[in-house]
């Protein structure tokens, strides 16, 4: 898939991708969206770049290896529950914070990280399956 | 300490031992056994410290609660009975502790022996002691179990490994028998421990289950106590060291069945059944045994028969319920353990000194183990019945039982003059014949053993002589308290040495008489005896093969049947019980769903997406070639994904999208690359089978589905999630703060596993095909030679 | 709307079983992927069926305003989809290796860890 369209198009798709996918998660909480959605979105956009620049690149774009994501991701939303240890309240109750930031009251939840690492476990776990699967197709 | 903590101390204190046994024997040697034996010493010591109270009679419990929801307690119950056993149990333990010493000096694993012996110690002096029926069939099951470890000792011959597994088989079989009938007796009578089962008894002769009961309860006693015809593994079980032979197979385990026969005298026994079973059962054991007794030649094997011999007229005569029968069972019962546990060790010792254990090739062996052969020649004394020792005393009161004149008494009474003769020569082929007569040439030259192999059989012999000299008193604290514990009244044993007159004496002497003359004509009755057994050609030992052999092809042809390796198969075979599982019972229970009303009003564009969705379905199984195949999932799956997005499910919809989207990319990338076909290549007589299965789940489903729909919709949960959404979970989007927040645990589970199926994936990606190959060949040698 | 939902969730599950019971790896995924649908759709049809509102709470309210879709299916399926995927994914994966390893897509022919034949089990001691 060397298509010259493809690879002019690509960088620019792949970016509006990834920041649609963040959006899609971010919003929801109120919206349809969240997670596991707005994941699929990104290892779409993942994919779509692998296929117009090859698989070294993506995993060079990534910088870390997708399973790392993965488990990174699967930390996050782990330690997201634990934290109500903390304030004595069973495991996975959401915690919310209402910091002001440049004049904007933002919420903040350990919900809202836990959809975090839910995003990352299925953006890295779905790319390293696509990844894998394109990297055995170039051989 | 309270005397009950004692108790239990002394109960588990086998099992400590058995922990630091191999450690003290790699410290001491074979000299352990000094220390080891001190285990059931201070249990002996223990437990005479009840014997005034059991000699007054009273009854010793205690115990703790364990299973206090099942009402199940650990608990214990000393009475004449238990006592009685406890004392040979761990008095000749201390014996056997001490001769094992001397027997398996040297031997790389004395310390595991040991660990084996005094954890059976352990297990039977729980047997014994046991009030509760469960810890009766724990203990039970535990002494199988040692006792398997202990035949099996020796692992590395074939014969030893058969016996130990025969040994398990069959008396742990038996235990299983056990525990059904315990439990028809606890259903019965609400009551799970013996001393509290005693007031029962009259429930429990009239109850309709008491046969049932009987007969699993004999069903574990009997192959425990190796009753014909399941007497076939205690000689086989010779294959132990002989220790064990001595301990397990003559003194103590084998006798649990009879203990239990015993225990529950009062409860099932006394009933027309039990006066004839037990005395039919234990009449051929004692014939039999005795018979094939006389046969061997092997100084083991023909001890191992006259105890199945002995066994059985311990059976017969706790089965015979005439006038003192109990207490001739009583006084054999102990009398046997102190000879035979002696000649046991004789017959041990000879073949340690000598290297032979072959009757016919030993002789003149009483110039070199002088001390063995009066042990030997006092122990066959008390077994033939002979005064002044104990044998001779159970023997008057065994015929004083048996004899009366009426038909069935003289023909029980006819078999065991037969039989004690038989034994009385058997019992003089063992403790005259190696020691009289010329010498013969053994594999090793005989010089008397060391004091660790005479010190049992010794003590033992001395013991036959000493409780018949002091039989009164013997009477008082064992022999009595025994007997009334068992019949469940009181009763006096008042036996002794005195003169006395009468017919039980006349048949005494006819008995000697006759075993003096089996005795001389020994090689003889031998040939006519193996050329009977040649003629009949089949006994219940091949029998034990033969079962064996057909069990695993039986197991080997049952699994091929139900597990073919052939994925199509379980396949067809799941499918169809699920049609089944959907169809039958609504129709059984008139469960199935009214006749639906299909709505007039579906717009056109939902009607149309549902088709394009059937259409795809129908495309994939139609689908030639691969593109077709793919783009036909493709189709269904995106259809599915817009009608989720018509009823009311944008996240679904999106999700189902990515999803479609990237299993369509994958699976073309695997299917090009593999150059697969998706058509069938079913022939239409495999497809046809296969389609009615499926549209028979389908239709399944869909009548479940109308059902399900039909009933009322209880909205409860889907209420809750819309109210508290908002108002506790500051989340508009139910169905997100249900993921993430109220259902957040499972969501984490979920991506979890979403974790561990990438993991997996992309280790099956990167294999090697050399390791893949390895695992092909499915050579679990060459991948260990390999590494 | 049940009904037709209950002959579509039929129809689903009639074919993924029938693909499913074919011996061809390929056929058998295609029939895990369908199958995959049919019990989303029997979860979906079991939570009755409520057209195009979909269960968002709009701004400024505490409760959705009015009858909404029910949200619980919704959020079962959700995660479904994802396991079901990943699942498929890994079977994906699996088949393809086992036929470049075993050299076949038949499932009757992959006989390594039970081949045919093999002798009965040792019959002594």
């Amino acid at each position: 898939m060397r298509s010259l369209i493809l690879r002019t198009v690509a960088p620019l798709i792949v970016g509006l991708m990834v920041l649609f996918s963040i959006f899609v998660l971010l919003r929801g909480h109120n919206e349809p969206g969240g997670g596991f959605i707005g994941g699929l979105i990104a290892v779409a956009a993942l994919s779509i770049y692998g296929i117009a620049f090859g698989v070294e690149t993506v995993r060079r774009a990534i910088v870390f290896h997708p399973l790392a994501i993965a488990g990174a991701g699967l930390m996050l939303s782990t330690l997201s529950g634990l934290v109500s240890m903390v304030f004595h309240v069973p495991f996975m109750t959401g915690l919310w914070i209402y910091p002001v930031i440049l004049g904007e009251e933002v919420p903040l939840s350990s919900v809202m990280t836990f959809d975090i690492g839910v995003y990352l476990v299925v953006v890295g776990a779905v790319t390293s399956v696509a990844l894998s699967l394109e990297e055995r197709g170039e051989d | 300490m309270s005397v009950a903590d004692l108790t239990f101390l002394a109960l588990l204190l086998p099992f400590l031992g058995a922990i630091v046994a191999p450690l003290v024997t790699r410290i001491l040697g074979h000299n352990a056994a000094w220390a080891l034996a001190l285990v059931p010493v201070a249990i002996f010591l223990h437990l005479t410290g009840f014997s005034a109270e059991i000699a007054r009679g009273e009854v010793v419990t205690g115990g703790y609660a364990w299973v206090p929801s099942f009402q199940v307690r650990f608990s214990w119950l000393i009475d004449g009975l238990s006592l009685t056993f406890m004392l040979l149990i761990s008095g000749i333990g201390a014996l056997i502790v001490l001769y094992s010493g001397g027997y398996l000096k040297g031997h790389p694993h004395q310390g595991r022996f040991f660990s084996f012996l005094l954890m059976f110690m352990g297990s039977m002096l729980g047997l014994v002691a046991s009030d509760s029926f469960l810890m009766l069939f724990i203990f039970w099951e535990l002494t199988s179990i040692t006792s398997f470890l202990l035949i099996g000792f020796d692992h590395q011959r074939e014969a030893a490994r058969r016996a130990a597994l025969q040994a398990l088989v069959v008396t742990g079989g038996g235990g299983l028998f056990l525990l059904a009938g315990l439990i028809i007796l606890w259903n019965m009578t609400g009551i799970s421990q013996f001393s509290l089962l005693t007031a029962f008894a009259p429930q429990v002769k009239a109850s309709p289950l008491y046969l049932a009961a009987l007969i699993l309860v004999l069903g574990g006693a009997f192959t425990k106590s190796a009753q014909f015809p399941f007497h076939f593994w205690l000689p086989n079980a010779m294959e132990a060291p002989t220790p064990v032979s001595a301990y397990l197979h003559s003194a103590t385990m084998v006798k649990a069945g009879v203990y239990l026969l015993m225990r529950l005298y009062p409860v099932l026994g006394g009933t027309p059944a039990w006066q004839i079973i037990l005395p039919v059962f234990g009449a051929a054991t004692l014939i039999i045994g005795a018979l094939l007794a006389v046969r061997q030649t092997d100084l083991k094997l023909m001890l191992a028969y006259t105890t199945v011999s002995s066994l059985g007229l311990l059976v017969l005569l706790t089965g015979f319920g005439a006038p003192y029968a109990i207490e001739a069972a009583a006084l054999y019962l102990v009398a046997h353990c102190l000879f035979k546990g002696a000649l046991f060790m004789v017959a041990g010792s000879i073949d340690h000194e000598t290297g032979m254990r072959d009757v016919t090739r030993l002789g003149g062996l009483r110039s070199a183990m002088p001390l063995t052969f009066a042990a030997a020649l006092a122990s066959a004394a008390s077994m033939g019945g002979l005064p002044p020792f104990f044998g001779f005393l159970a023997k008057e009161e065994v015929y004083a039982a048996l004899y009366a004149f009426d038909g069935r008494a003289i023909i029980f009474a006819a078999l065991a003059v037969v039989g004690n003769a038989l034994m009385f020569a058997a019992a003089f082929a063992v403790a005259l014949k190696p020691f009289i007569g010329k010498r013969v040439e053994t594999p090793q030259a005989a010089h008397e053993a060391p004091l660790l192999l005479w010190l049992g059989p010794a003590v033992l012999a001395l013991m036959g002589l000493a409780v018949a000299l002091l039989s009164g008193t013997v009477h008082q604290l064992i022999t009595s308290p025994m007997a009334s514990a068992i019949a469940g009244e009181a009763r006096v044993v008042t036996i002794s040495l005195a003169p006395h007159f009468g017919v039980p004496a006349a048949l005494s002497t006819l008995t000697v008489l006759l075993g003096i003359g089996f005795y001389l004509r020994l090689a003889r009755l031998r040939a006519a005896i193996a050329a009977a057994l040649a003629a009949i050609g089949w006994g219940p030992d091949r029998g034990f093969d033969q079962a064996m052999r057909g069990l695993v092809r039986l197991s080997c042809a049952v699994t091929r049947r139900l597990q073919t390796g052939r994925l199509d198969i379980y396949m067809t075979a799941t499918f169809t019980l699920l049609a089944v599982v959907l169809i039958v019972p609504p129709f059984l229970y008139g469960e199935l769903a009214r006749a639906p009303v299909f709505p007039q009003d579906i717009p056109l564009h939902e009607l149309a997406i549902m088709a394009i969705a059937v259409i795809g379905l129908v495309a994939v199984i139609l689908a030639q070639d691969r593109l077709t195949a793919i783009v036909s999932l493709g189709i269904q799956g995106f259809s599915v994904a817009v009608i989720f997005l018509l009823y009311g499910a944008p996240d679904l919809a999106f999700t189902q999208f990515m999803i479609e989207t990237l299993a369509v990319v994958i699976l073309a990338l695997v299917m090009t690359r593999l150059r697969l076909s998706p058509s069938d290549h079913r022939p239409l007589r495999e497809s046809l089978p296969d389609a009615a299965i499926a549209l028979a789940c389908g239709l399944g489903a869909t009548l479940f589905l109308l059902k399900v729909t039909q009933a009322p919709f209880d909205t409860g949960l889907s209420d809750f999630f819309n109210q508290y959404s908002k108002t506790i979970a500051h989340g508009a989007n139910v169905v997100n703060v249900i993921i993430v927040d109220f259902r957040g645990t499972d969501t984490l589970g979920e991506i979890a596993v979403v974790m561990i199926a990438a993991l997996a994936i992309l280790s099956l990606v990167r294999l090697r095909a050399g390791s893949l190959r390895r695992i092909a060949d499915n050579d679990p040698d060459a991948e260990e030679a390999s590494r | 709307m049940e009904p037709v939902f209950s002959l579509l969730t039929g129809i689903f599950l009639t074919i993924a079983i029938y693909l499913m019971m074919s011996k061809f790896i390929i056929r058998m995924l295609m029939g895990v992927v369908i199958l995959g649908n049919a019990v989303n759709l029997l979860i979906f049809t079991s939570g009755r069926i409520m057209r195009e509102v979909p269960p968002v709470i709009g701004p400024g309210l505490d409760v959705p305003a009015g009858p909404v879709a029910n949200p619980l299916p919704q959020a079962l399926i959700l995660t479904a989809i994802v396991i079901s995927f990943s699942f498929f994914a890994f079977l994906l994966v699996l088949s393809w290796r086992a036929y470049s390893t075993l050299g076949t897509d038949n499932t009757d022919e992959m006989r390594v860890a039970e081949p045919d034949g093999t002798p009965l089990p040792p019959l002594g001691y």
